[in-house]
Protein backbone atom coordinates (compact mmCIF):
# COMPACT_ATOMS: atom_id res chain seq x y z
CA UNK A 1 0.00 0.00 0.00
CA UNK A 2 2.52 2.15 1.38
CA UNK A 3 4.60 1.78 -1.87
CA UNK A 4 1.85 2.60 -4.36
CA UNK A 5 0.98 6.27 -2.90
CA UNK A 6 4.70 6.96 -2.47
CA UNK A 7 3.97 6.29 -6.36
CA UNK A 8 1.34 8.22 -7.11
CA UNK A 9 2.41 11.17 -5.27
CA UNK A 10 5.27 11.22 -7.15
CA UNK A 11 3.41 10.95 -10.58
CA UNK A 12 1.42 14.02 -9.47
CA UNK A 13 4.57 16.09 -8.80
CA UNK A 14 6.11 15.22 -11.84
CA UNK A 15 3.05 16.00 -14.22
CA UNK A 16 3.12 19.40 -12.23
CA UNK A 17 6.55 19.64 -12.89
CA UNK A 18 6.41 19.26 -16.49
CA UNK A 19 3.71 21.51 -16.98
CA UNK A 20 5.16 24.23 -15.23
CA UNK A 21 8.37 24.12 -16.71
CA UNK A 22 7.27 22.35 -20.60
CA UNK A 23 3.63 23.44 -21.07
CA UNK A 24 2.62 20.02 -21.55
CA UNK A 25 -0.42 19.80 -19.27
CA UNK A 26 -1.05 15.86 -18.76
CA UNK A 27 -2.51 16.20 -14.82
CA UNK A 28 -6.06 16.03 -17.20
CA UNK A 29 -5.40 12.62 -18.69
CA UNK A 30 -6.98 9.31 -17.26
CA UNK A 31 -4.67 8.25 -14.21
CA UNK A 32 -4.41 4.37 -15.05
CA UNK A 33 -3.46 4.45 -18.67
CA UNK A 34 -1.10 7.41 -17.52
CA UNK A 35 0.77 5.48 -15.03
CA UNK A 36 0.90 2.26 -16.57
CA UNK A 37 2.71 4.44 -19.37
CA UNK A 38 4.88 6.08 -17.03
CA UNK A 39 5.54 3.12 -14.88
CA UNK A 40 6.54 1.49 -18.33
CA UNK A 41 8.93 4.55 -19.01
CA UNK A 42 10.75 4.53 -15.37
CA UNK A 43 11.34 0.58 -15.73
CA UNK A 44 12.86 1.34 -19.40
CA UNK A 45 15.29 4.64 -18.41
CA UNK A 46 18.16 4.40 -16.17
CA UNK A 47 16.24 5.67 -12.64
CA UNK A 48 14.66 3.82 -10.04
CA UNK A 49 12.19 6.30 -9.14
CA UNK A 50 10.06 8.89 -10.71
CA UNK A 51 11.96 11.58 -7.67
CA UNK A 52 15.24 10.33 -8.98
CA UNK A 53 14.02 11.38 -12.89
CA UNK A 54 12.31 14.21 -11.83
CA UNK A 55 15.82 16.24 -11.26
CA UNK A 56 17.20 15.65 -14.30
CA UNK A 57 13.21 15.47 -16.46
CA UNK A 58 12.99 19.43 -15.56
CA UNK A 59 16.64 20.31 -16.13
CA UNK A 60 17.14 18.26 -19.39
CA UNK A 61 15.34 18.81 -22.17
CA UNK A 62 16.08 15.41 -24.14
CA UNK A 63 14.97 13.69 -20.70
CA UNK A 64 11.60 15.19 -21.32
CA UNK A 65 11.51 13.90 -25.05
CA UNK A 66 11.96 10.73 -23.85
CA UNK A 67 9.19 10.49 -21.69
CA UNK A 68 6.57 12.32 -23.71
CA UNK A 69 7.29 9.96 -26.26
CA UNK A 70 6.81 7.29 -23.59
CA UNK A 71 3.54 8.84 -22.52
CA UNK A 72 1.75 9.86 -25.72
CA UNK A 73 0.27 7.03 -27.76
CA UNK A 74 0.67 7.46 -31.33
CA UNK A 75 -0.71 4.01 -32.96
CA UNK A 76 -2.72 4.42 -35.12
CA UNK A 77 -2.94 2.51 -39.16
CA UNK A 78 -4.75 3.85 -42.25
CA UNK A 79 -8.39 2.99 -42.32
CA UNK A 80 -8.15 1.82 -38.97
CA UNK A 81 -11.81 0.51 -38.43
CA UNK A 82 -12.87 0.34 -41.97
CA UNK A 83 -16.44 -0.12 -41.23
CA UNK A 84 -16.29 3.71 -39.94
CA UNK A 85 -14.66 4.42 -43.40
CA UNK A 86 -17.09 2.90 -45.85
CA UNK A 87 -20.15 5.11 -43.48
CA UNK A 88 -17.97 7.69 -44.00
CA UNK A 89 -18.33 7.05 -48.28
CA UNK A 90 -21.63 5.60 -48.26
CA UNK A 91 -23.29 7.86 -45.80
CA UNK A 92 -21.62 11.29 -45.17
CA UNK A 93 -19.60 12.02 -48.26
CA UNK A 94 -23.52 13.06 -50.20
CA UNK A 95 -23.67 15.53 -47.85
CA UNK A 96 -19.93 16.95 -47.78
CA UNK A 97 -20.47 17.01 -51.67
CA UNK A 98 -23.49 20.02 -51.41
CA UNK A 99 -20.63 21.93 -50.93
CA UNK A 100 -18.31 24.02 -53.06
CA UNK A 101 -15.77 23.22 -50.47
CA UNK A 102 -14.71 21.44 -47.22
CA UNK A 103 -12.65 22.16 -44.40
CA UNK A 104 -12.08 19.08 -42.27
CA UNK A 105 -10.44 18.89 -39.17
CA UNK A 106 -8.54 15.64 -37.42
CA UNK A 107 -7.68 16.06 -33.61
CA UNK A 108 -5.17 14.34 -32.13
CA UNK A 109 -3.67 12.96 -36.08
CA UNK A 110 -0.42 10.98 -34.69
CA UNK A 111 1.36 9.81 -37.97
CA UNK A 112 -0.94 10.84 -40.12
CA UNK A 113 -2.30 7.60 -41.62
CA UNK A 114 -5.77 8.76 -40.60
CA UNK A 115 -5.65 12.01 -42.11
CA UNK A 116 -4.04 10.52 -45.43
CA UNK A 117 -7.21 7.76 -45.36
CA UNK A 118 -9.39 10.58 -45.74
CA UNK A 119 -7.66 12.45 -49.03
CA UNK A 120 -7.71 9.07 -51.03
CA UNK A 121 -11.50 8.77 -49.70
CA UNK A 122 -12.41 11.90 -50.79
CA UNK A 123 -10.26 12.09 -53.74
CA UNK A 124 -11.80 9.04 -55.16
CA UNK A 125 -15.33 10.17 -54.81
CA UNK A 126 -14.59 13.12 -56.84
CA UNK A 127 -13.74 15.57 -54.31
CA UNK A 128 -10.19 15.96 -55.27
CA UNK A 129 -9.26 20.04 -54.61
CA UNK A 130 -12.79 20.59 -52.99
CA UNK A 131 -11.28 20.26 -49.10
CA UNK A 132 -8.36 21.54 -46.93
CA UNK A 133 -7.54 18.89 -43.98
CA UNK A 134 -6.11 20.16 -41.11
CA UNK A 135 -4.50 17.47 -38.76
CA UNK A 136 -3.27 18.60 -35.51
CA UNK A 137 -1.34 16.70 -33.11
CA UNK A 138 0.43 17.75 -29.14
CA UNK A 139 3.73 15.79 -30.56
CA UNK A 140 6.00 17.52 -32.94
CA UNK A 141 7.84 13.88 -33.49
CA UNK A 142 4.72 12.62 -34.81
CA UNK A 143 3.73 15.68 -36.86
CA UNK A 144 7.20 15.46 -38.53
CA UNK A 145 6.80 11.73 -39.76
CA UNK A 146 3.01 12.62 -40.64
CA UNK A 147 4.12 15.56 -43.11
CA UNK A 148 6.97 13.31 -44.52
CA UNK A 149 4.02 10.72 -45.34
CA UNK A 150 6.47 7.97 -45.43
CA UNK A 151 5.31 4.54 -43.51
CA UNK A 152 7.47 1.71 -43.04
CA UNK A 153 6.55 -1.28 -46.81
CA UNK A 154 5.39 -4.30 -44.28
CA UNK A 155 2.58 -1.87 -42.91
CA UNK A 156 0.90 -2.14 -46.40
CA UNK A 157 -0.64 -5.01 -46.64
CA UNK A 158 -2.59 -4.31 -43.68
CA UNK A 159 -3.63 -1.00 -44.36
CA UNK A 160 -4.63 -2.49 -48.39
CA UNK A 161 -6.63 -4.74 -46.40
CA UNK A 162 -8.48 -2.07 -44.38
CA UNK A 163 -8.70 -0.08 -47.73
CA UNK A 164 -10.66 -2.74 -49.52
CA UNK A 165 -12.86 -3.33 -46.60
CA UNK A 166 -13.47 -0.04 -46.40
CA UNK A 167 -15.06 0.18 -49.90
CA UNK A 168 -11.97 1.38 -52.08
CA UNK A 169 -11.90 -0.17 -54.86
CA UNK A 170 -9.01 1.03 -56.80
CA UNK A 171 -5.32 -0.10 -56.90
CA UNK A 172 -3.50 0.89 -53.18
CA UNK A 173 -0.40 0.19 -54.65
CA UNK A 174 -0.92 3.31 -56.94
CA UNK A 175 -1.16 5.68 -53.62
CA UNK A 176 2.24 5.13 -52.95
CA UNK A 177 5.94 4.40 -54.08
CA UNK A 178 8.20 1.61 -52.35
CA UNK A 179 11.18 2.27 -52.34
CA UNK A 180 13.31 -0.44 -49.58
CA UNK A 181 11.41 -0.88 -47.08
CA UNK A 182 9.39 2.39 -47.05
CA UNK A 183 6.16 3.24 -49.04
CA UNK A 184 6.25 6.97 -49.80
CA UNK A 185 2.68 8.43 -49.97
CA UNK A 186 2.18 10.43 -53.52
CA UNK A 187 2.32 13.94 -53.61
CA UNK A 188 -1.28 14.32 -55.06
CA UNK A 189 -2.45 13.10 -51.00
CA UNK A 190 -0.31 15.81 -49.47
CA UNK A 191 -0.81 18.25 -51.74
CA UNK A 192 -4.19 19.44 -49.09
CA UNK A 193 -3.46 18.05 -46.12
CA UNK A 194 -2.07 20.93 -43.49
CA UNK A 195 0.21 19.39 -40.49
CA UNK A 196 0.45 22.15 -37.30
CA UNK A 197 0.69 21.76 -33.62
CA UNK A 198 -2.38 22.07 -31.45
CA UNK A 199 -2.69 20.69 -28.12
CA UNK A 200 -6.20 20.12 -26.94
CA UNK A 201 -5.80 20.40 -23.52
CA UNK A 202 -4.89 24.56 -23.90
CA UNK A 203 -5.05 25.53 -27.63
CA UNK A 204 -8.52 27.62 -29.43
CA UNK A 205 -10.87 26.60 -32.03
CA UNK A 206 -10.50 25.84 -35.58
CA UNK A 207 -13.32 27.93 -37.31
CA UNK A 208 -15.93 26.90 -39.67
CA UNK A 209 -15.40 23.18 -40.02
CA UNK A 210 -17.28 21.07 -41.99
CA UNK A 211 -15.88 18.03 -40.15
CA UNK A 212 -14.37 17.23 -37.23
CA UNK A 213 -12.53 13.94 -35.83
CA UNK A 214 -11.00 13.00 -32.63
CA UNK A 215 -10.84 9.29 -32.58
CA UNK A 216 -9.04 7.64 -30.31
CA UNK A 217 -7.74 10.47 -28.30
CA UNK A 218 -10.29 11.14 -25.27
CA UNK A 219 -10.44 8.01 -24.34
CA UNK A 220 -7.16 8.88 -22.54
CA UNK A 221 -8.56 12.11 -20.88
CA UNK A 222 -10.38 12.72 -17.67
CA UNK A 223 -14.08 14.06 -18.05
CA UNK A 224 -13.51 17.42 -17.57
CA UNK A 225 -10.89 17.84 -20.25
CA UNK A 226 -13.07 15.51 -23.03
CA UNK A 227 -15.64 18.33 -22.08
CA UNK A 228 -13.57 21.00 -22.64
CA UNK A 229 -12.56 19.35 -26.07
CA UNK A 230 -16.02 18.78 -26.91
CA UNK A 231 -16.80 22.48 -26.82
CA UNK A 232 -14.17 23.51 -28.41
CA UNK A 233 -15.15 20.67 -31.71
CA UNK A 234 -18.48 22.15 -30.60
CA UNK A 235 -17.73 25.49 -31.60
CA UNK A 236 -15.47 25.13 -34.39
CA UNK A 237 -18.14 23.08 -36.51
CA UNK A 238 -21.00 24.57 -38.78
CA UNK A 239 -24.40 23.64 -38.26
CA UNK A 240 -25.05 20.61 -40.17
CA UNK A 241 -20.91 19.56 -39.70
CA UNK A 242 -19.70 16.15 -38.81
CA UNK A 243 -18.19 15.23 -35.33
CA UNK A 244 -16.46 11.70 -35.54
CA UNK A 245 -15.43 9.67 -32.60
CA UNK A 246 -13.51 6.58 -31.80
CA UNK A 247 -15.94 3.25 -31.66
CA UNK A 248 -15.64 3.02 -28.56
CA UNK A 249 -16.14 6.51 -27.24
CA UNK A 250 -19.65 8.26 -27.17
CA UNK A 251 -21.96 11.69 -26.55
CA UNK A 252 -23.82 9.98 -24.35
CA UNK A 253 -24.02 12.21 -21.00
CA UNK A 254 -22.26 15.04 -22.62
CA UNK A 255 -23.09 18.40 -22.66
CA UNK A 256 -22.73 18.76 -26.23
CA UNK A 257 -24.93 15.73 -26.47
CA UNK A 258 -27.91 17.83 -27.26
CA UNK A 259 -26.90 19.38 -30.18
CA UNK A 260 -26.19 15.78 -32.26
CA UNK A 261 -28.06 13.19 -33.98
CA UNK A 262 -26.06 9.65 -34.15
CA UNK A 263 -25.64 9.40 -37.84
CA UNK A 264 -25.03 5.74 -37.85
CA UNK A 265 -25.46 4.06 -34.43
CA UNK A 266 -21.93 2.17 -33.75
CA UNK A 267 -19.40 3.93 -35.49
CA UNK A 268 -19.87 7.17 -33.73
CA UNK A 269 -20.55 9.46 -36.30
CA UNK A 270 -22.54 12.56 -35.06
CA UNK A 271 -24.43 15.82 -37.26
CA UNK A 272 -24.62 19.17 -35.60
CA UNK A 273 -28.36 19.98 -35.81
CA UNK A 274 -29.15 23.40 -37.39
CA UNK A 275 -30.13 26.04 -34.60
CA UNK B 1 -9.52 -12.07 7.97
CA UNK B 2 -12.53 -9.34 7.62
CA UNK B 3 -12.39 -7.46 5.03
CA UNK B 4 -15.04 -5.80 2.18
CA UNK B 5 -14.74 -7.33 -1.38
CA UNK B 6 -15.39 -4.55 -4.19
CA UNK B 7 -15.00 -6.50 -7.13
CA UNK B 8 -14.01 -9.75 -8.71
CA UNK B 9 -11.77 -9.54 -11.84
CA UNK B 10 -11.69 -12.67 -14.45
CA UNK B 11 -9.28 -13.50 -17.18
CA UNK B 12 -10.21 -16.28 -19.41
CA UNK B 13 -8.66 -17.09 -23.01
CA UNK B 14 -8.93 -20.46 -25.10
CA UNK B 15 -12.16 -22.14 -23.59
CA UNK B 16 -13.50 -18.98 -22.66
CA UNK B 17 -16.60 -18.65 -23.63
CA UNK B 18 -17.76 -21.99 -22.43
CA UNK B 19 -15.99 -22.09 -19.03
CA UNK B 20 -17.73 -18.34 -18.71
CA UNK B 21 -20.55 -19.37 -19.58
CA UNK B 22 -20.89 -22.33 -17.10
CA UNK B 23 -19.74 -19.57 -14.17
CA UNK B 24 -21.68 -17.00 -14.47
CA UNK B 25 -25.12 -19.01 -15.14
CA UNK B 26 -24.04 -20.24 -11.41
CA UNK B 27 -24.51 -17.53 -9.82
CA UNK B 28 -27.39 -15.86 -8.47
CA UNK B 29 -29.40 -12.28 -9.73
CA UNK B 30 -27.88 -11.00 -6.57
CA UNK B 31 -24.80 -11.50 -6.63
CA UNK B 32 -23.15 -8.42 -4.52
CA UNK B 33 -19.87 -7.55 -6.75
CA UNK B 34 -19.43 -6.43 -10.10
CA UNK B 35 -18.02 -8.64 -12.19
CA UNK B 36 -14.87 -7.18 -15.15
CA UNK B 37 -13.92 -10.19 -17.29
CA UNK B 38 -11.15 -9.93 -19.55
CA UNK B 39 -11.65 -12.96 -22.31
CA UNK B 40 -9.03 -12.77 -25.16
CA UNK B 41 -11.30 -12.15 -28.59
CA UNK B 42 -9.86 -11.28 -32.35
CA UNK B 43 -9.84 -7.37 -32.77
CA UNK B 44 -12.88 -7.69 -35.07
CA UNK B 45 -15.27 -10.01 -32.41
CA UNK B 46 -18.59 -8.33 -32.41
CA UNK B 47 -20.54 -8.37 -29.47
CA UNK B 48 -21.88 -11.92 -29.86
CA UNK B 49 -20.33 -12.71 -26.38
CA UNK B 50 -22.23 -10.52 -24.12
CA UNK B 51 -25.08 -11.80 -25.62
CA UNK B 52 -25.06 -15.20 -25.47
CA UNK B 53 -23.76 -14.85 -22.02
CA UNK B 54 -26.53 -12.08 -21.05
CA UNK B 55 -29.09 -15.36 -21.98
CA UNK B 56 -27.27 -18.17 -20.07
CA UNK B 57 -27.45 -16.12 -16.60
CA UNK B 58 -29.27 -13.74 -14.23
CA UNK B 59 -26.66 -11.31 -14.10
CA UNK B 60 -26.59 -8.01 -15.81
CA UNK B 61 -23.95 -8.17 -18.70
CA UNK B 62 -22.64 -5.32 -20.46
CA UNK B 63 -19.40 -4.78 -23.01
CA UNK B 64 -17.63 -1.81 -20.89
CA UNK B 65 -18.18 1.73 -22.23
CA UNK B 66 -15.62 4.77 -21.20
CA UNK B 67 -16.27 5.86 -17.64
CA UNK B 68 -19.24 3.09 -16.88
CA UNK B 69 -19.52 3.16 -13.54
CA UNK B 70 -18.60 0.05 -11.81
CA UNK B 71 -22.02 -1.31 -10.38
CA UNK B 72 -22.63 -4.36 -8.07
CA UNK B 73 -24.42 -7.87 -9.66
CA UNK B 74 -22.91 -6.73 -12.89
CA UNK B 75 -20.80 -8.11 -15.40
CA UNK B 76 -18.11 -6.41 -17.84
CA UNK B 77 -16.73 -7.17 -20.60
CA UNK B 78 -13.77 -5.83 -22.11
CA UNK B 79 -14.63 -4.67 -25.68
CA UNK B 80 -12.31 -6.16 -28.72
CA UNK B 81 -9.09 -4.04 -29.28
CA UNK B 82 -9.59 -2.13 -26.07
CA UNK B 83 -7.40 -2.37 -22.66
CA UNK B 84 -9.95 -2.25 -19.88
CA UNK B 85 -8.96 -0.48 -16.74
CA UNK B 86 -9.77 0.72 -13.63
CA UNK B 87 -9.80 4.16 -12.66
CA UNK B 88 -9.90 5.62 -8.75
CA UNK B 89 -13.26 6.54 -8.00
CA UNK B 90 -15.09 3.13 -9.00
CA UNK B 91 -15.09 3.65 -13.14
CA UNK B 92 -13.95 2.09 -16.09
CA UNK B 93 -11.62 3.25 -18.68
CA UNK B 94 -10.51 2.19 -22.16
CA UNK B 95 -7.27 2.15 -23.67
CA UNK B 96 -6.24 1.27 -27.19
CA UNK B 97 -2.08 1.33 -25.74
CA UNK B 98 -0.50 -1.10 -27.61
CA UNK B 99 -1.00 -5.08 -27.22
CA UNK B 100 0.23 -5.83 -23.49
CA UNK B 101 1.21 -9.77 -23.23
CA UNK B 102 0.23 -10.21 -26.76
CA UNK B 103 -3.01 -9.31 -26.21
CA UNK B 104 -5.66 -6.65 -26.51
CA UNK B 105 -7.54 -6.52 -24.23
CA UNK B 106 -4.72 -7.94 -21.61
CA UNK B 107 -5.65 -9.55 -18.44
CA UNK B 108 -2.22 -8.42 -17.34
CA UNK B 109 -3.90 -4.82 -17.59
CA UNK B 110 -7.10 -5.35 -15.93
CA UNK B 111 -6.12 -6.94 -13.44
CA UNK B 112 -2.97 -4.44 -12.45
CA UNK B 113 -5.45 -1.76 -12.74
CA UNK B 114 -7.60 -3.04 -10.61
CA UNK B 115 -5.37 -4.22 -7.92
CA UNK B 116 -4.25 -0.39 -7.94
CA UNK B 117 -7.80 0.59 -7.17
CA UNK B 118 -9.21 -1.78 -4.83
CA UNK B 119 -5.91 -3.40 -2.99
CA UNK B 120 -7.08 -5.57 -0.72
CA UNK B 121 -10.53 -6.01 -1.58
CA UNK B 122 -9.81 -7.98 -5.12
CA UNK B 123 -10.57 -11.16 -6.21
CA UNK B 124 -8.72 -12.12 -9.08
CA UNK B 125 -9.35 -15.56 -11.26
CA UNK B 126 -7.31 -16.66 -13.65
CA UNK B 127 -9.00 -19.66 -15.97
CA UNK B 128 -8.34 -21.54 -18.65
CA UNK B 129 -6.30 -20.16 -21.60
CA UNK B 130 -3.01 -21.29 -23.77
CA UNK B 131 -0.89 -18.41 -23.08
CA UNK B 132 0.88 -16.55 -20.13
CA UNK B 133 -1.66 -13.80 -19.81
CA UNK B 134 -2.63 -12.59 -16.42
CA UNK B 135 0.00 -14.11 -14.09
CA UNK B 136 1.61 -11.07 -13.81
CA UNK B 137 -1.30 -9.59 -12.95
CA UNK B 138 -2.44 -12.19 -10.45
CA UNK B 139 1.22 -11.46 -8.89
CA UNK B 140 0.65 -7.64 -8.27
CA UNK B 141 -3.17 -8.23 -6.76
CA UNK B 142 -1.03 -10.93 -4.17
CA UNK B 143 1.35 -7.93 -4.15
CA UNK B 144 -1.71 -5.72 -2.88
CA UNK B 145 -3.42 -8.33 -0.36
CA UNK B 146 -5.72 -9.00 -2.44
CA UNK B 147 -7.26 -12.96 -3.02
CA UNK B 148 -5.78 -14.95 -6.04
CA UNK B 149 -8.08 -18.01 -7.47
CA UNK B 150 -6.71 -20.18 -9.91
CA UNK B 151 -8.73 -22.80 -11.68
CA UNK B 152 -7.34 -26.39 -11.63
CA UNK B 153 -5.60 -27.03 -14.82
CA UNK B 154 -6.14 -30.20 -14.50
CA UNK B 155 -10.06 -29.37 -14.94
CA UNK B 156 -8.67 -26.50 -17.59
CA UNK B 157 -9.43 -26.78 -21.36
CA UNK B 158 -6.54 -25.40 -21.80
CA UNK B 159 -4.01 -25.31 -19.26
CA UNK B 160 -0.97 -23.24 -19.65
CA UNK B 161 -2.43 -19.40 -18.23
CA UNK B 162 -3.43 -21.53 -14.81
CA UNK B 163 -0.18 -22.98 -14.72
CA UNK B 164 1.63 -19.90 -15.91
CA UNK B 165 -0.29 -17.64 -13.28
CA UNK B 166 0.75 -20.82 -10.06
CA UNK B 167 4.06 -20.30 -11.45
CA UNK B 168 3.82 -16.78 -10.87
CA UNK B 169 2.55 -16.48 -7.38
CA UNK B 170 0.96 -18.01 -4.69
CA UNK B 171 -2.70 -18.55 -4.79
CA UNK B 172 -5.42 -18.57 -2.22
CA UNK B 173 -7.78 -21.40 -3.84
CA UNK B 174 -7.12 -23.73 -6.97
CA UNK B 175 -10.28 -24.68 -8.21
CA UNK B 176 -12.69 -26.79 -10.40
CA UNK B 177 -15.00 -24.79 -12.49
CA UNK B 178 -17.79 -26.50 -11.02
CA UNK B 179 -16.52 -25.06 -7.45
CA UNK B 180 -15.99 -21.70 -8.12
CA UNK B 181 -19.25 -20.37 -7.96
CA UNK B 182 -19.96 -21.35 -4.32
CA UNK B 183 -16.53 -20.31 -3.97
CA UNK B 184 -17.19 -16.76 -4.96
CA UNK B 185 -20.74 -16.58 -3.38
CA UNK B 186 -18.53 -17.45 -0.09
CA UNK B 187 -15.84 -14.90 -0.02
CA UNK B 188 -18.65 -12.31 -1.28
CA UNK B 189 -21.35 -13.16 1.31
CA UNK B 190 -18.30 -12.57 4.22
CA UNK B 191 -18.14 -9.41 2.86
CA UNK B 192 -21.86 -8.50 3.76
CA UNK B 193 -21.87 -9.65 6.94
CA UNK B 194 -18.83 -8.50 8.32
CA UNK B 195 -18.41 -5.12 8.71
CA UNK B 196 -16.17 -2.61 6.79
CA UNK B 197 -12.72 -2.90 7.82
CA UNK B 198 -10.10 -0.74 6.18
CA UNK B 199 -7.22 -1.98 7.70
CA UNK B 200 -5.74 1.84 8.56
CA UNK B 201 -6.34 3.19 4.83
CA UNK B 202 -8.64 6.09 4.57
CA UNK B 203 -10.30 7.80 1.70
C1 LIG C 1 -3.95 6.82 -30.47
S1 LIG C 1 -3.51 8.26 -31.38
C2 LIG C 1 -4.94 8.42 -32.43
C3 LIG C 1 -4.60 8.59 -33.88
C4 LIG C 1 -5.77 8.60 -34.86
N1 LIG C 1 -6.72 9.65 -34.55
C5 LIG C 1 -6.44 7.25 -34.90
O1 LIG C 1 -7.55 7.09 -34.36
O2 LIG C 1 -5.88 6.32 -35.47
C6 LIG C 1 -3.70 9.55 -30.18
C7 LIG C 1 -2.99 10.84 -30.53
O3 LIG C 1 -3.48 11.90 -29.70
C8 LIG C 1 -2.42 12.77 -29.43
N2 LIG C 1 -2.71 13.59 -28.24
C9 LIG C 1 -2.65 13.22 -26.95
N3 LIG C 1 -2.93 14.26 -26.14
C10 LIG C 1 -3.19 15.32 -26.96
C11 LIG C 1 -3.54 16.68 -26.73
N4 LIG C 1 -3.68 17.16 -25.49
N5 LIG C 1 -3.73 17.48 -27.80
C12 LIG C 1 -3.59 17.00 -29.06
N6 LIG C 1 -3.24 15.72 -29.35
C13 LIG C 1 -3.06 14.89 -28.31
C14 LIG C 1 -1.23 11.85 -29.25
O4 LIG C 1 -0.01 12.54 -29.45
C15 LIG C 1 -1.50 10.78 -30.32
O5 LIG C 1 -0.81 11.07 -31.51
Amino acid sequence: MKHAEVADVEIRLLLEGVQQIYGYDFRDYAAASIKRRLTHWLAESAFDTFSQAQSRLLREREVFESLLRGITVNVTEMFRDPEFFRAMREQVVPFLKTYPFVKIWHAGCATGEEAYSMAILLNEEGMAGRYRIYATDINETVLQKASEGVMPIMEMQRFTRNYQKSGGSASFADYYTARYDRAILSAALKKHIVFAPHNLAVDGEFGEMNMVLCRNVMIYFKPALKERCLRLFDSSLLPGGFLCLGLKETLEKRQVGEHYAELSPPLRIYRKRYG
Amino acid sequence: MARSFQAVVIGVSTGGVSALAKLLGQLPAEFPLPILIVQHIGPNAGSGLVKLLGERCLLRVKEADEQDEILPGTVYLAPANYHLLVEHGGFLALSADPHVSFARPSVDVLFESAAEVFGPDLIGVVLTGANFDGSRGLRTIKERGGVAIVQDPADAEAQQMPQAALAATGVDYVVALNGLAALLQELASQCATSPRQRGGRDD
